[in-house]
């Protein structure tokens, strides 16, 4: 591209007057705070047109009327939007051909966090589009992908690249006045993942991308964009990992999933953000807006396992616009010592013979606070609307709690819902028939919380499935007494 | 002049006529601050984001009523259960009538609040129950400010209640429109049983908003039955504050058939202060129309071994709205709770709307807490099978609902109370067949 670096260096300097701020463009950190200015100059350096610029600045505008939410059941210090920094990339900008290209000390980092990238390449079948604080640094298997039409890469990429797919979609599930989270991230999304694929086409491979903060003191705005167009088929994974910090981080990601007429969407979590130490001393904050929507018998599967995070605000959902058109929710959340999760889905039934589940399972112990939260709303038109619900919750220790707020409206006398929530520890028995057989306490625990999140576990694919597990086991490491 | 101006206003000739040296005047001067700060809830508060009281708080209201008005027995006398020997507790229009009433002072006081609140010997009392069970928030603290007048019930330790107590208010329409606020205060100490029916009636069709608060205090070993029956007019809406305190061994259960009026709000609210408590909140809703019935619970487990049970049954025609908002606290120390919570639904017709929210919040890991919430129709293949055997379709229908509700049905604890009701489910859903129980 005929845009480089330092003509960006040298459009800052001359627009410095203009904007009234200063950028140290090796740092590739901006300056703490938030204005249109900032804005602009995220929209300027992602080198976007002028249509996303104005679409960031609309957002912008709308943020700035929005209050922070305060109806979820979770306590935090609010963060100062004002003393965060809204873009921050690693020093290299240059896209790889190659593994051997990139920086050794990054690739020293993702060791560190258990992921080898060739390995993946090679055993996993699984193309990964890395997002390094906020750049997208690695694209793999991206020639397969492309033999199918299939693209998957960068938003940012697909904004310059297939600007009449991102104008189209973007925002079209979450509008940017959504929320005040959805609107902040409308505004200052910094990268994400972009992925379409064409009519008809099944996608071959688990795609799947892996986030990361890893600069200090700089939030992460991740923006995803799904669209499986008529009658295609992708699985997508998404994975979490992120290096202790002391100080609050702020992730606010909004994800949007487009199911055309016969598709279908299986998007899979695993979040494991730094929850912060034992005695609630740091941890990320993750505020994140998550919808879909479903056309013509298409399906939508949101599976997730929570196990991170100082504070989480979640609620994958699905619109059931269409008739025949399937929504499914399967979640396991885990808080330890002073964790706090408020999370749930909102199904919301339009189309005709619209099916939805919801699988909900949370473990609470330490003095943790874990809470569901979910919406399942029948409008009038929708005949023969069915919803099951089934949310369980498992406590260890009196310190912790769990709570439950189902919201359920319906509309159509056609409807059937069923919604069912229990909360109980393990049972002393339980254990002990284990002890018996000789499985000590900390093991027969595992095995338990095992059997307990099955159903969910029983969703992700194989190779999450396996790293899911094992997270469930760290989380709850010790907290048995 | 909006409502709430128009109270607040009302509010200070109201209080220069009292007797400064009442127990209860501060309480009033506290409560009327509170509603002043709060307002009327909205549909922004959590708790009334289902239901709106906007078209209510439009209206004139009179908030006393200028003129006495005199009823035959014989006239109102479906509104109360007849055919058995009970306490009487009759207002009209806010007023207690003597007349239609039998009160008693021997062995338990059953009288007016009125008397409660004056009288130097119920003194002792009313300091320390009036007003403390109550949560201080707006609509409790409206009626709390205007408390003059309601039914006043104390059993003394170890006395049972010989007869059911009835609490019947009737509005004659002497006002155009009017606002009512009754305020009951029920005392059951140890050892005590007493059965009570609480009945809102309007004989007119002018509009009547009532906001009612009953307190109900249970000690140790008391077993309070209270039976609430909701079947008035269409131009008539109550708002009903129900608020309960438990001790060890107690059992409280509050049944509430609501069948009748134009919006409906029920907060009942139990609170648990000892150990083997059992709080029974059940209820029965059948309406039309646009009428609108919204329960509103909370059961707080404060204490440990202690049970809950709640079960809400409702069938919605029309257009009508139903509204289920339940919530289960389970605090730290209230270890082996057992909190059990169900609420199912029918929908008739296309319009009618459900929006029900069964909520845990639950602290203690030593519990069995469950919720269960269904909306669904009746049975495809079971009203085929009645079908089959010769009932027409009407009645097949008519049987299934009533099997729905009988749930709750099954616990009433007075024959003659469960005849009533049952015919006037039938009646509701248009059958004629009775049906023996």
């Amino acid at each position: 591209m005929a845009y480089t670096e330092d003509d960006l260096r040298e459009e800052l300097k001359t627009k410095e007057y203009e904007y009234g701020f200063f950028t140290d463009i090796d740092s590739e950190t901006f300056p703490v705070g938030l204005n249109e200015d900032i804005v602009r100059a995220i929209s300027k350096k992602k080198e976007e047109p002028e249509w996303m610029t104005q679409w960031r600045l609309e957002a912008f505008r709308h943020w700035e009327k929005m209050e922070e939410p305060e109806w979820a059941n979770v306590h935090y210090e609010k963060p100062d939007f004002q003393n965060i920094s809204y873009y921050s990339a690693p020093k290299k900008k240059d896209k790889y051909q190659s593994l051997d290209e990139v920086d050794p000390e990054l690739l020293e980092t993702f060791k560190k966090l258990g992921i080898s990238l060739d390995e993946q390449k090679k055993l996993a079948g699984v193309a990964v589009d890395i997002v390094m604080d906020s750049v997208s640094v690695a694209t793999t298997f991206k020639d397969t992908l492309a033999e199918k039409g299939i693209i998957f890469c960068s938003i940012s990429e697909a904004i310059k690249e297939h600007p009449e797919l991102v104008r189209k979609y973007l925002g079209s599930v979450i509008p940017q006045r959504d929320n005040f989270y959805a609107a902040l991230n409308s505004a200052v999304f910094s990268d994400g993942s972009f992925c379409y694929i064409p009519k008809g086409v099944r996608c071959p491979m688990e795609l799947s991308t892996y986030f990361r903060i890893n600069q200090g003191g700089t939030g992460q705005f991740e923006r995803t964009l799904v669209i499986a167009d008529k009658g295609s088929y992708v699985s997508y994974l998404e994975g979490c990992t992120a290096p202790s910090r002391d100080e609050n981080q702020l992730h606010a990601a909004c994800v949007e999933l487009i199911a055309l007429d016969d598709a279908e969407i299986k998007y899979s979590t695993v979040q494991n953000w730094y929850p912060g130490n034992s005695e609630g001393k740091g941890g990320v904050y993750n505020f994140v807006t998550k919808r879909g929507i479903c056309e013509n018998n298409a399906k939508i599967s949101w599976t997730q396992v929570e196990t991170g995070s100082a504070v989480t605000w979640k609620y994958p959902s699905c619109i059931l616009k269409g008739d025949n058109s399937i929504g499914e929710f399967y979640s396991i959340a885990v808080t330890n010592n002073f964790q706090q999760a408020d999370t749930g889905t909102k199904m919301v039934h339009i189309g005709k013979n619209t099916k939805s589940t919801i699988i909900s399972k949370g473990i609470s112990a330490g003095k943790s606070q874990n809470s569901y939260r979910g919406l399942v709303k029948i409008n009038s038109g929708a005949a023969n609307a069915r919803n099951f619900s089934q949310c369980d919750s498992l406590l260890m220790g009196n310190e912790c709690g769990a709570h439950t707020f189902p919201y359920i409206e319906a509309k159509n006398k056609t409807a059937q819902i069923e919604h069912e929530a229990t909360t109980s520890k393990i049972g002393e028995d339980q254990i002990f028939y284990c002890n018996q057989r000789g499985i000590d306490t900390e093991k027969a625990i595992a095995l338990i919380v095992n059997g307990f999140s099955k159903e969910v576990l029983n969703k992700l694919p194989m190779e999450f499935a396996v790293e899911a597990q094992k997270l469930l086991e760290i989380s709850l490491e010790g907290s048995v007494g | 002049m909006s409502l709430k101006d128009k109270l607040l206003s009302s509010h200070i000739v109201f209080q220069e006529s009292l007797d400064p040296d009442s127990p209860i005047y501060d309480v009033r001067s506290e409560a009327i601050k509170t509603f002043e700060a709060e307002g009327f809830p909205t549909k922004r508060d959590e708790n009334w984001k289902y239901t709106s009281l906007n078209s209510l708080l439009k209206k004139e209201y009179s908030i006393r009523t200028k003129t006495e008005s005199a009823l035959d027995f014989k006239d109102v006398k479906q509104y109360f259960i007849h055919d058995i020997d009970t306490y009487n507790i009759v207002f009209i229009d806010g007023v207690f009538s003597s007349y239609l009433s039998s009160t008693t002072h021997e062995g338990i006081d059953v009288c007016t609040m009125n008397s409660a609140i004056n009288k130097p010997k119920y003194k002792q009392i009313i300091e320390v129950y009036f007003n403390k069970i109550a949560k201080d928030e707006s609509l409790n603290a409206l009626n709390t400010a205007f408390a003059k007048e309601g039914a006043y019930v104390y059993i003394p330790k170890g006395k049972v209640a010989d007869k059911p107590i009835q609490i019947v208010h009737l509005s004659t329409g002497a006002e155009e429109a009017m606002f009512l606020q009754p305020r009951n205060l029920i005392i059951a100490e140890e050892n005590t049983e007493v059965q009570i029916i609480e009945r809102h009636q309007s004989l007119s069709s002018n509009a009547v908003f009532t906001n009612s608060v009953t307190e109900i205090y249970a000690g140790k070993h008391a077993n309070v039955d209270y039976y609430k029956i909701q079947n008035d007019r269409l131009e008539a809406s109550l708002i009903d504050n129900t608020e309960i305190e438990q001790h060890d061994n107690s059992v409280v259960s509050v049944h509430t058939f609501s069948f009748g009026g134009d919006i409906v709000r029920n907060n009942l609210n139990f609170y648990q202060k000892g150990e083997h408590i059992d709080s029974i909140l059940k209820g029965v809703t059948i309406i039309e129309g646009k009428q609108h019935v919204d329960h509103n619970t909370l059961v707080h487990h404060i204490t440990p071994n202690c049970e809950s049970h709640q079960d809400y049954k409702g069938i919605f025609a029309e257009k009508s709205t139903g509204v289920f908002n339940g919530k289960v606290v389970v605090e730290k120390e209230a270890q082996k709770t057992n909190a059990y919570q169900s609420n199912n639904n029918i929908l008739i017709d296309d319009q009618a709307t459900i929006n029900s929210k069964p909520q845990l919040e639950i602290f203690a890991d030593d519990v069995r807490c469950s919720h269960g919430c269904t909306i669904g129709q009746l049975d495809e293949s079971a009203l085929f099978y009645l079908q089959s055997r010769g009932i027409a379709k009407k009645e097949a229908r008519a049987l299934l609902m009533y099997a729905f509700a009988n749930t709750v049905l099954s616990s009433v604890r007075l024959p003659q109370l469960k005849q009533r009701i049952t015919k006037q489910i039938a009646k509701k859903i248009g059958v004629s067949i009775g049906f023996e129980i």
